[in-house]
């Protein structure tokens, strides 16, 4: 249903060096530097899928975003959505998706946000039944029904962020992407921002696409990870997969009563204090259960906690490894 | 058409509620009003004869001008378009099943609307109450009114359609400061906002009057006063239905290559 093939897209900078004597020198002749901001992108997305669209600052992820969205043209390639080439056919085509640019507003700024809503309905042509259909569920998800009839200026970020989900979704759009949707939220509204997400997609069958630099919105949303740097797709995979490739280390944190313990074989270790103990487990010398009897043999255990690598340190040794 | 009347009426709400900026602006135009009446006065007083317009028309020229300044300056723009294209902000205004040029225009025409309806009927009012030489005076017959009121809303539609060429022009330079100032200043002087083109010299009136400027204020302004009537004032109307046309035809092929070609500013 999306299907993206070799995109290509340059950009001209102008760029100039600091000072005054540059800026004047710039006024008459101005240096141009080419930047490839996308190289070759390639991939494919089905329906009703989750895709994490993830990358350095810079990467080309909001570019990417932009041309599926109609908005930028690119130099080569194709791309196609439901059918549509988005910047051919931009106003079919922007009708049927959604899309939250986590970091700009769509609401109008000095009108009550239900205004807002109104004039999306207007500007999409929803009817008044399917309307008030999706604006009741909507506002009772998302939990905005006291915010409807404030300005959007007074809104809280977190309020105005639920209210921009809202707005987004009011014409039953089959796809949606979400560019930083969570972008300086504070953990209450990441967490229903994330829940409500996930229920769209589960219920509704929206197939959804987000960037983010929060690798917990993609610990909790994404199946599928989608990983560009310097405007190449460097890897496309499951989260699970990519975590088994990247390391099969784990780690064990004990706090324990008694003399610190002796450490078998595949058990490494990286921090020792007073009854706490920090250490790397290898599973392939040494089993996350054998290693567990063999600590409580030793000490006494008062507590106990294993844990794989998190998205964020993939995501870090992923970076490194391809030296974004 | 009912997604550009609805944003139409959002805009046209939104503009509304800012009353203090149309009172000051009020205050403004009252003070401006009538220093360019004074000063045009004490020209008649010296010799009455030797000016192109009667003085009463050049009082009701003032006035009109000054009611509906919202309507017919260039320089009333949209800031918040000159925003979105340079803060990307437009990115937004691009995922909307709408043709952009025709958003714009309906909200540019909302908004000069609103202003324009907060700030004009104070002004008539005390413009119809000042002292008989000052005062404004009602056009000389019906028809005369309907032609004005006919070539007032093809002249908002001129200077809608000129500023939409300078938020085009945006998109490639990205300040607006040089563009909108420069194009903002050749139509105040071009379109009698500064000097009612009458009293031009003759050659320079002559070109001046062929100008899509000429189009603009100036011909509902002079068909208001009656300086221009009749048959003559069915060919400016012709004139400013035709420089309509021309210009939103070249907003419109602007847009088209901007759009191809545009970069979406930001993150």
């Amino acid at each position: 249903m999306i299907r993206v093939q070799s995109l290509n897209k340059t950009f001209r900078v102008a760029q100039r060096q600091a000072g005054l004597a540059e800026a004047v020198k710039a006024l008459f002749s101005r240096e141009y530097s080419t930047i490839q901001a996308l190289k070759d992108v390639s991939f494919s997305i089905q329906e009703g899928e989750m895709v994490g669209y993830i990358g350095p600052n810079g990467a080309g992820k909001s570019t990417t975003i932009k041309i599926m969205c109609g908005i930028l043209h690119p130099d080569s390639g194709t791309c196609e959505i439901n059918g549509r080439i988005p910047w051919r056919d931009r106003k079919n085509h922007v009708a049927t998706i959604g899309v939250v640019f986590g970091q700009r507003s769509q609401l109008w700024w000095d009108v009550p946000v239900i205004d807002s809503f109104k004039l999306l309905k207007d500007i999409y042509g929803v009817g008044e039944q399917v309307y008030r259909r999706n604006l009741d569920e909507l506002v009772e998800l998302l939990g905005i029904s006291e915010l409807l009839v404030k300005p959007t200026r007074s809104l809280s970020l977190g309020q105005r962020m639920r209210c921009e989900l809202a707005a987004s979704l009011l014409h039953q759009p089959r796809i949606l992407f979400l560019d930083e949707p969570t972008i300086g939220l504070d953990a209450v509204s990441k967490i229903a921002v994330r829940q409500f997400m996930k229920k769209l997609n589960q219920e509704r069958g929206t197939t959804v696409i987000l960037t983010t630099h929060d690798m917990q919105d993609i610990e909790v949303l994404a199946e599928r990870i989608i990983l560009i740097g310097r405007g190449q797709i460097l890897l496309d995979g499951s989260l699970s997969e990519l975590k088994r490739r990247s390391t099969a280390l784990k780690t064990i944190t004990m706090e324990y009563r008694g003399d610190v313990p002796r450490l078998g074989p595949g058990m490494k270790l990286v921090d020792s204090r007073e009854g706490r103990l920090v250490l790397e487990l290898d599973p392939a010398m040494c089993s996350a259960s054998e290693a567990i009897s063999a600590l409580a043999a030793q000490v006494e255990v008062l507590d106990l906690s294993i844990s794989g690598v998190s998205a964020e340190e993939m995501v870090a040794s992923l970076y490194q490894e391809y030296k974004i | 058409m009912m997604k550009y009347l609805a944003l139409f009426r959002i805009r046209f709400s939104n503009s509304l509620q800012y009353r203090a900026a149309a009172a000051a602006g009020m205050v403004t135009q009252f003070a401006w009003g009538f220093m360019e009446i004074f000063a045009f006065r004490a020209f008649y007083r010296a010799n009455p004869s030797a000016f192109p317009m009667e003085f009463s028309q050049v009082a009701s020229y003032i006035w009109i001008q000054q009611a509906f300044l919202a309507i017919f300056m260039v320089w009333f723009y949209e800031n918040e378009i000159f925003e979105a294209i340079s803060n990307g902000a437009i990115a937004y205004e691009l995922v909307r099943p709408m043709d952009l040029y025709n958003r714009w225009f309906a909200q540019s025409v909302a908004n000069r609307m609103a202003r324009a309806i907060l700030r004009s009927l104070p002004i008539l009012l005390v413009a119809c109450l000042v002292p008989p030489p000052l005062r404004i005076s009602l056009p000389a017959s019906g028809l005369q009114f309907a032609l004005f009121s006919l070539s007032f809303f093809l002249s908002l539609g001129v200077v809608v359609a000129y500023t939409m060429i300078v938020y085009v022009i945006t998109f490639f330079t990205l300040s607006p400061v040089g563009i909108r100032i420069i194009a903002a200043m050749l139509a105040d002087f071009l379109a009698g906002a500064i000097l009612p083109l009458p009293f031009f010299p003759d050659r320079a009136r002559a070109v001046a009057e062929l100008l899509p400027f000429a189009a603009m204020q100036n011909m509902p302004l002079r068909i208001y006063t009656g300086h221009i009537s009749g048959v003559e004032a069915l060919g400016g109307i012709g004139l400013q239905v035709f420089w309509f046309m021309v210009l939103l035809l070249l907003g419109r092929l602007m847009m088209k290559r901007a759009l191809r070609k545009v970069v979406v500013q930001g993150g």
